[in-house]
């Protein structure tokens, strides 16, 4: 196992030869930590990662960063485009600056978290991925949101959990409208308790009370289809 | 008053507008205040394939002998960009179908079929189960909107990668699926809970029009180091511009599915009023593909309503690299069987006319999640009738073709084809039979 | 589908850098839009004075038609040409004649815009093409907006490209599809709004010029058309003293913003705005939808 480090340089090289690098690494052999420099708002870096490696990103990334992240640790020192960690299945993404729309967009699991500001359909159709937000989002956030959490320490958009299904929202700030069938629940103790343990693997424990967040989740009226709830659709 | 004389009444007249059909579905919404939902394509009648003949062999063209002149029907898919394009020895495909709107027991004779005679298969919107990995030798891998099962290593394992942006019953609609179907099983891999009906998106969650669809793409080839062709699907809509869109947006290959594309489940009104038939949709694109000298570098497969190698025939010559079937394997299968008419009469049908597999009670086993009927479905021997089906649609594409003069299937013209109607003159731009006009052109 | 890059110069000492700047963002947007590109640019302006953005062939002799139209200006016209289009300078009381007699007599050259400040170029073929065919690297001024074109629906054509003029020192450049500009375009029509493509985008232009016509301000005109134009767009709308920008309620289309103390920046994607000067110290947003903003330079 090495310890070494290794940096790229996207101002040199390109995006197919660094992520055709960190694609199939020999833990035995290769570093595992990697610096990326000059990303310049490049799309696609570090996607399809399948490895335990760390990857830090020095600047703003484009579109789809670590997307289909498994196992590796992506740190983005900037902002990131659409879609960030778009897909994940496993392991952690940090967004040191604002993200674009579409952050964690589908993800089966793994962690997300945003420092700044993440913009529209924040966790849109998440299944499964614990998302933190450390500012606000926008507008139709984590909609058709199936499994997973939603954190957020600052405010959300409008129609925030629009067609909800089981996934957890906790937000903090002020929710500017909620979505179809997404409705306000009760911040029990163990409802507290998983918000802890969220903040915690986000290193953020300290950072907020988890009493000041408020929890919302599916009213679960559009389970099945009701001619009655034809106004949601 | 003697009234032995009976006037004539008039015989009873239904309406042609206010038809049987259109009576009792009137009658249905006002029970119930829903859509009606069922399977499968469009049933109108709308011009097709059947309005087209071939133009064979005479005194200034020769045909080719059967067996021993060769008529080559193998095409390479996905040469544009991909490091590792796929080659089916046919020019016919089994196009994408779930698991969970077909059981594992179908997915695994779908398989099962193709391999055998060395074409692919499509996965659905429930994502990839390991059946139809493990008998699949060539497996297309969708990309829905809904993303339900998406994971990067079912991306590796594929062998190509169709980004669905429609379907021929649907264009602009998502993928549907009811609680009765959604099992322990599919709710697992779709990410649901078990027995609610799914909603789903009609739009991709991370991306909207072909200038992101194209970095999109980039992403997907990255994750997968370039080695995978992608396929862009859409329902016939605008063919013309969603060809050259595709293509600008990076496809390897295009998938165009007409209205007669048949569906798992979606609203009636949406399979019969939404879309165009394949027949109007192969030259618009075709078309695109040589205004941008693309014809041939980016294949074009056609589907929607396909059903025998005159069928194929007549797509391959009028642009296409290939046609994609669904209703028919699944006919193939054992889909509306006439064997089962009493199991259908009492699910208030006949053979034949049975689509209402989104309820999940199909008794072919085809359409279920239900354990006892899927069971019915014996994967081998279905995967056989399928083979041998397929084996057919070939046979009969290539007898067309020799009898044209032709040594591989994708030399077949539109200067081959003529027409019988009017509507199928202009929507294939061939001449009507008989005469040099072909309408629609110009000023006609 | 389509790439938008604007940006405006708070510094004054950075106007000469305003064409560089503009070409590069412009050439980097060339993935979303290969097909064709168009930029304004709003340079110098004098008073009284109107300059006219016209467009013809590479062999058009735009000589011969400035000599054509003295007449109709009543003394000479200083002509700028690049490429296939010119600049004619008139006196602001003459335009109308001037277009009039430029219609009748040179019909197929084409008026793209007009403006105390502002001129447009617009052609078919890749964005570095373009921009280098019109010397855009060599051009200075307060603010400039720009896009690259992926055709839709409509052809790609010259008159297919952005930006559509809305009106004196006005112009539109429009990145999505708008799915109402058909019956859009015959209502317009009927109200005197004239239109040469079958461009979805053009219609938006239409639209806030008749609005403006009709005594909206720009920030109105755009206000209204959230209700009046259905589908998806951002557009960047360039105004004699600056630009606005609005996202439709929806916002999928992409649209990102940089500020620092010399200048404001528009995107299409971040990349548009990696190489420009003192980024990495920007504040880096995205408008919010349905929401209008504009930037002006003080009178």
């Amino acid at each position: 196992m090495t310890n070494a480090h290794c940096t790229f340089d996207l101002a040199a090289g390109s995006v197919r030869d660094l992520n055709q690098a960190l694609h199939g690494l020999d833990l035995d052999k290769n570093p595992r930590l990697w610096r990326v420099l000059n990303p310049n708002g490049g799309h696609a870096i570090a996607v399809g990662l399948d490895a335990p490696v760390t990857v830090e990103i020095d600047g703003h990334v484009g579109y789809y960063c670590a997307g289909m992240n498994k196992s590796a640790t992506v740190l983005i020192n900037g902002n990131a485009g659409v879609g960030v960690a778009e897909n994940m299945i496993s392991g952690v993404v940090h967004v040191r600056g604002d993200a674009s729309q579409a952050a964690g967009a589908t993800a089966h699991g793994g962690l997300l978290v945003i420092d700044g500001n993440a913009s529209a359909r924040c966790g849109i159709s998440m299944k499964g991925i614990d998302i933190v937000v450390k500012g606000s989002i926008g507008h139709m956030s984590a909609f058709m949101g199936q499994a997973g959490t939603l954190t957020v320490f600052g405010d959300a958009g409008e129609a925030l959990g629009d067609s909800l299904y089981e996934a957890r929202l906790f937000v903090r700030g002020s929710v500017a409208s909620l979505g179809a069938d997404c409705v306000e629940k009760e911040m029990r103790d163990e409802h507290k308790a998983l918000l802890h343990a969220r903040l915690e693997a986000a290193g953020a424990a300290g950072e907020v009370d988890v009493s000041e967040f408020r929890r919302y989740g599916s009213a679960r009226n559009l389970y099945h289809f009701h001619v009655d709830n034809v106004d949601a659709y | 008053m003697t009234t032995d004389h009976k006037i004539p009444r008039t015989v009873p007249r239904k309406s042609a507008t206010f038809d049987d059909y259109t009576l009792s579905e009137i009658r249905r919404a006002a029970a119930t205040g829903i859509y009606d939902i069922r399977g499968g394509g469009t049933k109108r009648k709308v011009p097709h394939f059947d309005d087209l003949l071939f133009l064979g062999a005479s005194i200034s063209r020769y045909p080719l002998e059967g067996y021993r002149e060769k008529c080559g029907t193998n095409v390479v898919l996905g040469s544009r960009f991909a490091k590792k394009p796929i080659e089916i020895k046919i020019p016919i495909t089994i196009a994408g179908m779930s698991f969970g709107s077909l059981s594992a027991q179908a997915k695994e004779a779908l398989g099962r079929g193709a391999s055998a005679v060395g074409t692919s298969t499509t996965t659905g919107d429930g994502g990839m189960t390991p059946e139809e990995r493990g008998h699949s030798s060539k497996l297309v891998y969708q990309y829905l909107p809904s993303r339900y099962g998406m994971n990067p290593d079912d991306l590796r394992k594929a062998d190509a990668i169709e980004v669905v942006i429609g379907q021929g019953a649907k264009p602009g609609g998502g993928g549907m699926l009811l609680g009765q179907k959604i099992s322990a099983r599919v709710a697992s891999m779709r990410t649901l809970p078990e027995g609610i009906d799914q909603r789903s998106a009609c739009r991709h969650p991370d991306w909207t029009g072909p200038d992101d669809l194209e970095i999109k793409i980039q992403e997907l080839r990255e994750i997968t180091d370039w080695e995978k062709p992608i396929y862009v699907k859409v329902g016939a809509a605008r063919p013309y511009y969603d060809t050259a869109l595709a293509v600008k947006s990076g496809a390897d290959v295009v998938v165009l599915d007409g209205m007669q594309g048949g569906t798992a489940a979606t609203q009636e009104v949406f399979i019969e009023h939404v879309g165009i038939p394949t027949l109007a949709a192969i030259r618009p694109a075709v078309q695109a593909l040589q205004d941008l000298g693309m014809h041939r570098k980016v294949q074009l497969i056609v589907s929607g309503g396909i059903r025998n190698g005159a069928d194929v025939a007549k797509c391959l010559a009028l642009g296409a690299d290939a046609v994609s079937i669904g209703t028919a394997a699944l006919v193939a299968l054992g889909d509306n069987d006439p064997a089962l008419a009493a199991e259908y009469a009492e699910l208030g049908t006949v053979p034949g006319a049975y689509d209402d597999w989104h309820e999940g009670r199909d008794p072919a086993g085809i359409t279920t999640q239900d354990p006892v009927l899927a069971a019915r479905l014996d994967p081998e021997k279905a995967g056989r009738r399928l083979a041998n089906y397929l084996s057919v649609l070939a046979l009969e594409a290539q007898t067309i073709a020799r009898a044209c003069g032709k040594s591989h299937v994708h030399n077949l013209e539109p200067e081959d084809l003529v027409s019988l109607t009017i509507e199928g003159a202009a929507m294939a731009r061939v001449p009507l039979a008989g005469t040099d006009w072909i309408p629609g052109r110009g000023n006609y | 589908m389509c790439g938008i890059v604007g940006l405006f110069i708070k510094n004054p000492k950075m106007e000469s850098q305003l064409g560089p700047l503009l070409a590069s963002m412009l050439e980097v947007m060339t993935g979303r839009g290969p097909d064709s590109a168009g930029f304004a640019i709003y340079g110098e302006g004098r008073e009284g004075t109107v300059k006219i953005s016209l467009r013809g062939q590479v062999s058009t002799d735009f000589s011969a038609i400035a000599a054509d139209l003295e007449p109709a200006a009543g003394q000479d016209i200083p002509l700028t040409v690049r490429s296939s289009h010119a600049i004619l300078e008139v006196p602001a009381a003459r335009e109308a004649a001037v277009r009039a007699a430029l219609a009748e007599r040179h019909p197929g050259i084409m008026v793209v815009g007009s403006g105390q400040r502002m001129e447009i170029y617009k052609e078919v073929g890749l964005p570095a093409d373009v921009a280098r065919r019109f010397d855009l690297a060599g051009m200075k001024g307060t603010h400039g907006i720009g896009h690259t074109r992926m055709a839709t629906e409509s052809a790609v054509t010259t008159a297919g490209a952005h930006p559509f003029s809305t009106g004196p020192d006005q112009c539109l450049v429009h990145n999505g599809s708008l799915s109402n500009h058909n019956v859009l375009r015959r209502a317009l029509s009927r109200e005197g709004i004239g239109f040469t493509t079958d461009n979805d985008s053009e219609v938006a232009a239409g639209y806030l010029t008749w609005r403006m016509g009709k005594g909206a301000s720009l920030k109105e005109a755009l206000v209204s058309s959230l209700d009046a134009l259905d589908g998806f767009f951002t557009f960047v709308v360039g105004t004699e003293s600056g630009f606005a920008v609005l996202r439709d309620p929806i916002a999928c289309k992409p649209a990102v913003m940089a500020e620092t103390d010399d200048y404001v920046a528009f995107g299409s994607e971040y990349r548009a705005l990696a190489d420009l000067p003192g980024i990495a110290q920007a504040k880096v947003w995205e408008p919010k939808p349905a929401t209008v903003y504009s930037w002006e330079r003080a009178a």
